[in-house]
């Protein structure tokens, strides 16, 4: 069987399958979730004034990331 | 012509298309929730970005950009309420899976009075958190009150000033709270153990598994997911209570038990901080805001 060079419509649509396995919902609603529980424990924690002064930044993060990453694909 | 077609051409009220009539019923609902909520809702992320004060409404209003976040994330006092705070979700969450859960067992097993006990159970969780502080406040009055006099009855420890003492007005709003809100936990919990089907304790029946193998591989795995909902849902409610830690001790005796959401009305209407308080309010907010989705993808969990 002769090799092939991979043709750039090949290539495109690779590359898109790639895209579209690496942003799917699951997993990233899974992180962005860790993230927001993470910063109310940070909120919340009685040990470091450090890590209450980045909790919310924390929080944020994780809530906007949510809401963006529940429009992913299934 | 098919029926879907008649209904989609049919004229409605006084010659206007169902997509007319069913924007004349939404809209009244859209501008009262963005007149209600959305508004108020932008104008105080706005307001967190200023020096504002309500109580000098002629004032110059200056764009004081993150200060107001860095006042509220760096202050000791702040990160004080906030672990009392978080000791009180913790303590009455603790306090109320285990007693609902084992109060939705109880229930679920068929006995005579199942119902009426049922009815009597859920009867706290149908008042107003209001009412209840204010009717407690009477309850733990040291000299006159029917708690004390119980507590006294049984351990002969003599009036308990529940709400005046530091170390046990945390426990008073912990106690009211639980026999507030664990029936809504049993509920849930209820709700779980119902849709268990009973072939499964007949399979395990006939494998010969004892009453903790059931409860281990069975009943503990199929309730966990409401479990977690009950957990996530009185979380959000008892990170923003209010009402009734008010009435109840008002934040004291001093601030022990000065919540986040009763500090931020105090700087609010009391010190009238409107930027700061606003700043705080949309922490609490966001916080809220994330818990939610959370609690609404555990929800869809639970559905499926």
């Amino acid at each position: 069987m002769a090799n092939e060079a991979p043709t750039p419509a090949h290539t495109a649509s690779s590359s898109t399958a790639e895209r579209k396995r690496i942003f799917v919902r699951g997993p990233w609603e899974m992180a962005a979730s860790i993230l927001i529980g993470l910063g109310v424990i940070m909120l919340m924690q009685p040990l470091s004034i450090t890590l209450y002064s980045y909790s919310f930044v924390t929080i944020l993060v994780g809530t906007v990331g949510y809401i963006i990453v529940s429009h992913f694909p299934e | 012509m098919s029926n879907n077609n008649i209904t989609k051409d049919t004229p409605g009220l006084r010659g206007l298309s169902d997509k007319s009539l069913a924007w004349l019923f939404i809209t009244p609902t859209i501008i009262l929730l963005l007149a209600i909520n959305i508004f108020p809702l932008i104008w105080t992320i706005y307001l967190s970005f200023t020096d504002y004060r309500s109580n000098q409404p002629g004032r110059e209003i200056e764009w004081v950009g993150l200060e107001n976040y860095r006042d509220v994330l760096t202050s000791p006092d702040v990160w004080g309420y906030m672990q009392t705070t978080a000791s009180f979700v913790i303590s009455t969450m603790l306090i109320q899976v285990a007693i609902g859960f084992a109060l939705a067992m109880f229930i679920n097993k068929n006995f005579k009075g199942n119902s009426l006990l049922t009815t009597i159970i859920l009867i706290p969780m149908m008042l107003s958190p209001a009412v209840v502080g204010t009717f407690w406040t009477y309850l733990y009055q040291p000299q006159t009150g029917v708690f004390s006099y119980i507590i006294d009855f049984f351990a002969d420890v003599g009036p308990l000033d529940m709400i005046g003492s530091v170390d046990l007005a945390p426990w008073a709003i912990v106690i009211v709270d639980t026999w507030m809100w664990t029936p809504y936990i049993m509920l849930l919990c209820l709700a779980g153990l119902r849709s268990i089907p009973e072939y499964l304790y007949e399979a395990a029946e006939i494998d010969r598994a004892n009453a903790l193998q059931k409860f281990w591989y069975i009943t503990l795995p199929r309730i966990l997911p409401f479990l977690m909902l009950a957990v996530l849902f009185r979380g959000i409610e008892n990170f923003k209570m209010f009402d009734m830690v008010v009435s109840l001790t008002s934040g004291g005796p001093g601030s022990i038990t000065e919540l986040a959401s009763i500090n931020l009305k105090r700087e609010a209407f009391e010190n009238w901080k409107t930027g700061y308080s606003s700043a705080f309010a949309t922490i609490l907010f966001v916080t809220v805001f994330g818990l939610g989705s959370i609690y609404v993808k555990a929800l869809n969990k639970v559905k499926s």
